[in-house]
């Protein structure tokens, strides 16, 4: 190592504002030097610019190595994340894929009118397909007392073999579940969509192996290295509009042992249950009538974030019902093909 | 997710780490201790530990249950794939490639080791050093990770004593001597207890070094990249389009290494065409230099033949411009066998390096790796799962490659089955 490179790797970390996290600004006094060896000029990236190159990375990989695929869009906080982050990868061209949004019409309305202004917004084209039709084709059955996040396998299934999808793009994590901490980022699925956890494919550096058969797809998650806390952290460092429901509002629901449940037209107090007005937001925003938010004053994303950095219960924990039915639930699900 | 909150700027660093042990050394308790002590555990999930424990009829909580995964892990009680958890302190944020120790899955150690900045290796105390211990530091040490971490584990079971400790830290220091390996350190702890590992407790009072999470907050990240050459694997191709503002073609990719800026006189390989940089494009404005892992778009002044799979590196003028890759059909390297079906040397594979994907086939096995005594065992003719070896590969398509020592993104790669496209082994160049 020369005395440049000693320089550079004391640097303390680079200073990442709202305004300039380009990441570009290496020591200036690097530019301009043509004849000294430029060794360990390694830019000491915060651990969010790592994952955000690795997630643009990822996204530019199956644009290159699936011929059809797609995003998955659901106007929750992920997928707003795995927005920018195609806005990084493809800008200023089209993204190479569309939008799908697997809609189970148990959706908070907030979250659909803002899945509508975002695409409209980016210029980008959204596909819808419906768990209501797939339930009226008879393709799905709705079972009484059960969300319909489970019914969503089928409808995705059904809409990649309808859209011939080699590779769906969604913004899954592996902090969120158990099952998910020991899947792939690019996740291989068999002509039923079927994962099996036992028959992975390796996954080793940043070589990933995108190459299926007709028939079968890809599950694509970017952001599987990001933790709830970063998501958020993304989202204030990049000033990404969300959902109102995200932030602290006031909210009738039903005490629940499993949570805090929202009153709303599909979701109605049975007799003897108690109806209270509470100061709550969302951590997830799947379906409503078994996703529960949490008790919350936070209005802004500085105050969600200090919310998150502080929190003592797992986001699937807090806020989805059907998670918590058996300690395995999301692994049966994802091997029936659920994201 | 540090329960007093102070952790909320976005400016950690990130350090991915292996944990690699036989089984019952401890690796689970120490990763449950981890994230215990770091407030990374959550109530709801300590209450299905605690539940599930009391079903076990285990009276105290067992931490080791909270990295169990899949069903079928849960089942036989042991693990059997990579598994990835997240944690966080105030100073950095932290991934954890947790890989199952048992030999059978040597493949897997492998994989949680090809991403890691460090590998800790577990040790029980009362056993000493094994061949496993063996086995996962010469494998650490094979995936070129750049640190390890020797963890003699139980110290409450032998007493906390010194003399356990450094009798087996110096016969490791033997062994990683005898085999090259750089930076060791070594730490005495109790998962079970806590001692060392994210507090000092006050029964090892004659061990003055760091504990165990200090060392993973302090280590060196930075520094890993002993190459910095230029290295711009192009994955994909825009066309100009005017209307968006963009008049050349782009380049998109990420930077492996190294260091680009505006007007640097650059070479496309494996063409060996020349130009100069003409603009760094990111979402977030132009750049006017940039450097690794950033993902960029560049466009050259020149309208020249680049695709995706091409390289674009610094033009070598002298010495001091860093070593220029070898173009090569041929190489020689180090691989891992990962898939149920062997080798067959009759057969063509896909060999997917950086972004580019060659046809390829093994021309010759030089030796097989015994990964317990890793001495080389000649006369072999084909690989089967689990099995390291050293190989020559003939290439239909020249690449251009660094060896794995000097550059880890452009020194590997991985082979498909292009049959079922199965991911059936990973490489690293030992000489390109
Ligand atoms: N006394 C003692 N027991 C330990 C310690 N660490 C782990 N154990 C026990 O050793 C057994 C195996 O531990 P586990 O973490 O499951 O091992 P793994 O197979 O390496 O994941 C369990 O019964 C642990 O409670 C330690 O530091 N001291």
């Amino acid at each position: 190592m020369n005395s440049l490179a000693k320089v550079h790797d004391t640097d303390t970390p680079l200073n990442v504002a709202a305004s300039d996290h380009a990441g570009g600004d290496l020591r200036s006094a690097s530019a301009g030097i043509k004849s000294v060896p430029q060794r360990a000029i390694r830019q000491r990236l915060s651990e969010l610019n790592v994952l955000e190159s690795e997630a643009i990375h990822i996204m530019r990989e199956v644009a290159a190595g699936c011929s059809n695929p797609a995003l998955l869009f659901s106007g929750g906080k992920d997928s707003i994340v795995l927005l920018r982050l195609a806005e990084k990868a493809f800008r200023p061209g089209k993204f190479p894929f569309p939008l799908l949004h697997i809609d189970t019409g148990h959706n908070f309305p907030e979250v659909i009118a803002f899945r509508d202004y975002r695409a409209a917004q980016l210029g980008e084209r959204l596909i819808v397909r419906s768990v209501e039709d797939s339930i009226a084709q008879g393709r799905a059955v709705e079972q009484p007392g059960q969300g319909r996040n489970a019914l969503q396998s089928v409808t995705l299934l059904d809409s990649i073999a309808e859209l011939e999808l080699d590779a769906c793009i969604g913004g899954a994590r592996r902090d969120e579940e158990k099952a998910r901490a020991k899947e792939r980022i690019f996740s291989f699925r068999d002509s039923f969509g079927q994962w099996d956890p036992k028959n992975q494919r390796p996954e080793l550096w940043d070589l990933y192996n995108t190459r299926v058969q007709a028939g079968e797809n890809i599950r694509v998650f970017p952001i599987s290295n990001w933790t709830e806390l970063d998501v958020w952290q993304y989202i204030a460092r990049e000033r990404l509009e969300v959902p109102s429901i995200y932030f602290s509002h006031a909210r009738d629901v039903i005490r629940k042992p499993g949570g805090l449940l929202p009153v709303s037209a599909l979701v109605q107090p049975r007799p003897g249950e108690k109806v209270e007005n509470v100061h709550v937001r969302f951590r997830t925003v799947g379906d409503m009538t078994c996703t529960c938010p949490v008790e919350s004053v936070a209005t802004t994303l500085e105050e969600i974030i200090v919310e998150t950095g502080a929190t003592r219960i797992t986001e699937r924990g807090a806020t989805r019902m059907d998670d918590q039915t058996s300690e395995a639930s999301m692994e049966l699900r994802k091997k029936e093909g659920y994201f | 997710m540090n329960a007093t909150g102070n952790n909320t700027g976005s400016e950690h660093e990130l350090l991915r780490f292996a944990a690699a042990g036989s089984v019952d050394d401890g690796k689970s308790t120490l990763i449950g201790r981890l994230l215990y002590d770091s407030k990374s555990i959550f109530e709801d999930q300590l209450s299905v530990l605690d539940r599930t424990s009391k079903k076990r009829g285990q009276d105290t909580m067992d931490l080791s249950l909270l990295t169990d995964g899949l069903l079928a892990e849960r089942e036989q009680g042991i693990t059997i794939d990579v598994a990835y958890r997240y944690f966080a302190t105030p100073r950095r944020k932290f991934i954890i490639a947790d890989t199952p120790g048992h030999e059978q899955y040597t493949r897997n150690m492998v994989t949680g080791a090809s991403t890691a900045d460090l590998a800790i290796i577990l040790i029980d105390a009362r056993k000493g050093m094994l061949t496993q211990s063996r086995r996962h530091a010469y494998l650490a040490h094979l995936l070129g990770v750049p640190h390890l971490l020797v963890a003699v584990n139980k110290m409450d079971l032998v007493d906390f004593s010194q003399s356990v400790f450094e009798r087996i830290q110096s016969e490791f220091a033997t062994f990683a001597q005898g085999l090259g390996i750089k930076d060791v350190r070594y730490v005495p702890i109790s998962a079970l207890h806590g001692d060392m590992v994210v507090t000092r407790g006050d029964r090892l009072g004659w061990y003055h070094g760091a504990t165990l999470l200090e060392t993973l907050e302090t280590v060196d990240v930075a520094g890993l990249v002993e190459h910095d050459a230029l290295r711009f694997p192009v994955q994909l191709v825009a066309r100009p389009d005017p209307a968006t503002g963009r008049e050349r073609r782009g380049y998109l990719g990420r930077i492996e290494s190294g260091f680009v800026q505006v007007g640097d006189a650059v070479t496309v390989l494996p063409s060996g065409v020349s130009s100069r940089v003409a603009r760094i494009f990111t979402f977030d404005g132009d750049l006017q230099h940039a450097g690794a892992p950033l993902s960029i778009t560049l466009e050259l002044e020149d309208e020249i033949d680049v695709s995706r799979g091409d390289m674009i590196v610094q033009t070598v003028v002298d010495a001091a411009c860093g070593a220029a890759p070898s173009v090569t059909q041929s190489i020689a390297a180090k691989v891992c066998w990962m898939h149920t079906r062997p080798l067959d040397r009759r057969r063509h594979y896909l060999l997917k390096h950086t972004t580019r994907t060659v046809k390829a086939s093994f021309s010759e096995i030089e030796y097989r790796v015994d990964v317990n005594s890793t001495e080389n065992v000649t006369g072999v003719d084909t690989l089967a799962m689990n099995d390291i070896a050293h190989v020559r590969l003939r290439l239909y398509e020249p690449l251009a490659c660094d060896n794995y020592t000097l550059n880890r993104a452009t020194g590997s790669f991985i082979v498909i089955d292009p049959s079922n496209n199965a991911t059936v082994a990973a490489g690293m160049i030992a000489d390109a």
